[in-house]
């Protein structure tokens, strides 16, 4: 019952914050200094086309008028052309959502694998070279600017060693398009060499996402063990003479990862921003370029479009981390 | 009486920013088969450091036991092997209670789950090629079945309410005392020789107390368990011990059975403390003087600081055990001979 | 008053003992010197402006320490006045998300019910967005400079200091100190400026320390997608963008940079994790008990 009222108070709360933020960026990208449809009419255009254009597009109606016109629009699932692709947003978002969350999924799953574990390894060996090590690195991953990483791998094993792709996502053909998904779509349809070259690809992008992503559930991990160690069920459970594996793996394990789970909603949060650059960094075709694409060439609807769809999934992941965080914590379900 | 547990001139020092304290000072201690012994003394005096030492939980980088041994059932524990200590002796051997049963149980399981966790490894059915040999190792059937019933046939013993779905409950939804009890009855499955009960009514309120205690000693009399019961209130002592031990400072004063220890106390520190409690008139006096550093603590008898009896002897030498009657030692240089409030 | 400067200076002393901490300080003094001193410790402070066709991607050397970029111009020495940018981007737009989102999570903290609903949830708001994005769209919308940078990084990173202070502010309230000077009548400016400020105090400090750090790295990120200040300003970002063209050869003029930008976030992030490993458990516990 208590979940259901939490959704439901998240859920009173999704519309007006995200009204607010369309109202904001709406507000943003009409009171600029450049003119957007002048930029898609182009520099021969004539005063008289640039107008047609404008009162085509609705851009000649008064402020307030286009964003209910907007909105009304929005409640249709339509989310208006972009000015450049010429295509309707929600078509081109949807053809890149695959690329991005592929490649953010690989890299939290990574992060969530590799991470834990050494976050409780480090615990448990407080203060050996392991420990000492993994700070460093750890402290380090928090420092590197993403974007830097990408470009230093890219130098190395890209340009120097030549073990892996530049960039890009997959030369050729795309597997049979079931999911969207390559690494999926190829598993499925047992095109085991499409998939390899699939996973080549994603291999740079997916380490520079998730380094920053490490780090911090590293430390997590590590402070929530220290923490659970410290407990007095620990210490029954060492007076009491059980099996040391068993105190770990299951009691404290459990502990620390109950405020582990919070933390991989701000993860999603910290990936999905590094998406951005990183995508940039390695021509990625997702939703990362294509805001950043969109925002250099002043698509504004492209822009609304995005931000639409970024404060959704925001809000979408918090709730299913409050929900995940309920099922993990008996204590909240049971009030 | 055979001797179960005999620990001698154990020395713990703790770790400190001032250096070393010396929380042990060379105690000596004897439990006997089927006996409820009471550790009473301050904050800080050493007992609760004394029972995990014994339960050899104290912490690692912290404490560092510089002498003595703990003899149980003809082993030295603290020579023994540890991987043999841990699997034979504690949770089967040797139990616990913890003085905080708030705290205690992990929140995140139901409470028959860590039960019978418990029972997998140190259930008295359990042979030796019968216990899991690791983390995924199952839970041998047929054991089961009987391990599970012994935990319902305790739980109705220490008068849990329901105790099948009790089981599946989850910590929190107990009350303090009700944890306490499940906390008895964790200790009392294995079979055990020796209960370690460190404080175990401190948390809870003073109306269930009793009760509490009471039930323990029903329990422990029935089965013939010895328990060694750490208090700083010396009525839990009187209530359910059949012998007290005194400590101050990391070093053990007096030993009695309870009618004695409270009767005619010998031992200076005693007669102050029980006065302390109840003067003769009503009135609660203190004793003067602090608890003294463990750091740099004092020569000779540590309480002679504070003692009205003190001498030269007493600053320089520590006193040895002497025995005054059967059963009642005490360490002191001038043993008063009165029953207790007869001090002015 | 005198309990917080005495559990200042121990706070101080504390620090000084946290080896991780003082590197951090130390490299932060690196990134000051180096902003400051630029003019005399660079070897060709001519190069921010000036173009050398000839000398262009040369390797490090004697005279050019850390190499020449695609203008000929010294790596190391636009490199310097690189950290003057930095710095400033860092200190005022940290300074300024202070000052809006201080005041806004006290008001918010104090206060119950609509306006403190409304004000957390415009916070929210901005923090539904990757701050990188909206920073960009910023950015692009107001054209690309130092000072829209610096903006569109004070309005995306204001809500970190509101949720902080405000967080904080509910939790002093439930402190009996804060109710029984209220119940003494005092007014509210007075409860603020005397008794939650100062308790407030640490928690601020050791988020503006981290939030330097991140500040810079979003700054660069801006620069690199060539949002930040135009050339021939050296910003660390956009010369790690020049440079991409030309590696894998040229790779003194991709990593100098980059080296630069991870030494300072790394420089704020462990004063940031030192200052809070100190301050947190200490000024908390000495400051209340004892106030009036």
């Amino acid at each position: 019952m208590r979940l259901l009222a939490l959704a439901l108070h998240r859920l009173l709360w999704f519309a007006p914050t995200l009204f607010g933020l369309l109202a904001v960026t709406f507000v943003i990208s009409r009171v600029i200094p450049a003119d957007p449809v002048a930029l898609v009419a182009g520099e021969t255009a004539t005063p008289a086309q640039v107008a047609a254009l404008r009162r085509d597009l609705g851009y000649d109606r008064p402020l307030p008028v286009q964003f209910v016109v907007y909105l009304a629009r929005l409640g249709r699932g339509d989310m208006g052309t972009s000015l450049f692709t010429r295509r309707p947003i929600v078509e081109d978002l949807a053809h890149r959502l695959p690329a991005t969350i592929e490649l953010t999924m690989v890299a939290m799953i990574a992060s969530i694998l590799v991470g834990v574990p050494l976050g409780v390894v480090s615990a448990l060996w407080r203060n050996s070279l392991l420990d000492h090590t993994l700070r460093v690195v750890t402290v380090s991953g928090l420092a590197i600017a993403s974007f830097w990483l990408g470009i230093m791998l890219q130098l190395l094993f890209a340009m120097r060693l030549g073990w892996s792709p530049l960039n890009g996502r997959l030369p050729g053909f795309p597997p049979k398009d079931l999911t969207g998904f390559y690494l999926l779509d190829a598993a499925l349809t047992w095109d085991w060499s499409t998939f390899g070259v699939a996973l080549q690809h994603l291999a740079l992008p997916a380490v520079t996402l998730a380094f920053p992503a490490l780090a911090t559930l590293v430390r997590f991990t590590r402070a929530g063990v220290l923490d659970a160690m410290q407990s007095n069920f620990v210490l029954y459970e060492r007076a009491m003479g059980l099996p040391r594996p068993l105190i770990v793996w299951k009691y404290i394990l459990r502990s620390a990862l109950t405020s582990t789970v919070t933390q991989i909603g701000l993860l999603f949060g910290i990936l999905l921003a590094g998406a951005v650059v990183t995508e940039a960094v390695f021509d990625w075709p997702g939703i990362g370029t294509y805001a950043v694409n969109s925002i250099l060439r002043s698509d504004y609807n492209a822009v609304m479009g995005f931000t639409v769809w970024a404060g959704v999934i925001f809000i979408v992941v918090n709730l299913l981390v409050d929900v995940a965080h309920t099922l993990v914590d008996p204590r909240e379900r049971a009030a | 009486m055979a001797e179960l547990l005999a620990v001698r001139g154990l020395r713990v020092d703790f770790a400190t920013d001032r250096g070393p304290a010396q929380v042990l000072d060379g105690i000596n201690l004897d439990i006997a088969t089927g006996e409820v012994v009471g550790l009473v003394g301050e904050s800080g005096c050493g007992k609760t450091t004394l029972a995990r030492a014994i339960l050899g939980i104290l912490p690692e980088g912290a404490a560092r036991i510089r002498a003595g041994e703990v003899r149980f059932a003809g082993t030295d524990l603290l020579r023994e092997h540890p991987a043999t200590v841990n699997d034979r002796i504690r949770g089967r051997a040797i139990t616990f209670i913890p003085q905080d049963p708030f705290t205690s149980f992990s929140p995140l399981f139901p409470v028959g789950a860590q039960i019978m966790d418990l029972m997998k490894w140190k259930s008295p059915r359990a042979r030796d090629g019968d216990r899991p040999s690791s983390l995924f190792a199952r839970y041998p059937r047929g054991r089961y079945r009987a391990d599970r019933e012994a935990v319902l046939e305790i739980l109705r013993a220490v008068q849990m309410p329901e105790p099948a779905r009790a089981l599946r409950r989850l910590p929190h939804e107990f009350s303090g005392g009700q944890r306490q009890r499940l906390m008895i009855a964790m200790a009392l499955l294995p079979q055990p020789d020796l209960i370690i009960a460190d404080e175990p009514t401190t948390a809870l309120d003073v109306t269930i107390q009793a009760q509490i205690l009471r039930l323990l000693r029903a329990l422990v009399k029935e089965r013939g368990v010895s328990v060694l019961f750490t208090t700083h209130d010396l009525g839990t002592a009187h209530e359910i011990c059949d012998r007290v031990v005194v400590m101050y400072a990391g070093q053990e004063m007096e030993a009695a059975p309870t009618d004695t220890f409270f009767g005619r106390p010998a031992h200076p520190y005693t007669r102050r403390l029980l006065a302390s409690v109840l003067g003769p008139d009503g009135e609660i006096r203190d004793i003067p003087g602090e608890v003294p550093s463990l750091v740099t603590p004092p020569s000779g008898c540590r309480f002679h600081p504070r003692c009205d009896y003190a001498t030269a002897e007493c600053r320089v030498e520590r006193p040895a055990l002497r025995a005054l009657a059967s059963g009642h030692g005490v360490r002191c240089h001038h043993p008063v001979d009165a029953p207790a409030g007869a001090d002015a | 008053m005198i309990q917080n400067v005495n559990a200042a200076w121990f706070a101080v002393t504390r620090l000084a003992r946290d080896r991780s901490a003082l590197i951090g300080l130390v490299l932060i003094a690196l990134l000051v010197l180096s902003a400051v001193l630029a003019p005399v410790l660079a070897t060709h402070p001519d190069d921010v402006f000036e173009l050398h066709p000839s000398e262009r991607l040369k390797e490090p050397s004697g005279a050019h320490w850390l190499g020449t970029d695609r203008m000929g111009a010294d790596v190391y020495s636009r490199l310097l006045f690189g950290a003057r940018i930095t710095i400033l981007i860092g200190i005022i737009a940290v300074g300024a998300s202070l000052a809006i989102g201080v005041p806004i999570g006290l008001v918010a903290g104090y206060y119950h019910g609509w306006v403190s609903d409304l004000l957390m949830r415009v916070s929210d708001i901005f923090l539904a967005v990757p701050q990188v994005v909206l920073a960009i769209a910023i950015a692009q919308t107001l054209g690309p400079s130092l000072p829209n940078v610096i903006l569109a990084l004070s309005v995306t990173y204001w809500p970190w200091f509101a949720r902080v202070v405000y967080a904080e502010t509910r939790a002093l309230q439930k402190e009996v100190f804060v109710e029984s000077t209220a119940a003494l009548g005092a007014s509210p400016w007075r409860l603020t400026v005397l008794h939650v400020l100062p308790n407030i105090a640490s928690p601020i400090i050791v988020r503006a320390s981290i939030g330097m750090g991140f500040t810079i790295l979003t700054a660069a990120a801006l620069g690199f997608l060539g949002l930040g200040p135009p050339p021939p300003t050296p910003e660390w970002g956009r010369t790690i963008a020049e440079s991409r063209e030309f590696l894998p050869d040229a790779w003194w003029y991709a990593a100098a940079p980059g080296l630069a930008i991870f030494l300072t976030v790394m420089g704020f992030n462990l004063l940031g994790d030192g200052l809070r490993d100190v301050l947190d458990p200490r000024l908390r516990r000495s400051g209340p008990a004892r106030d009036g």
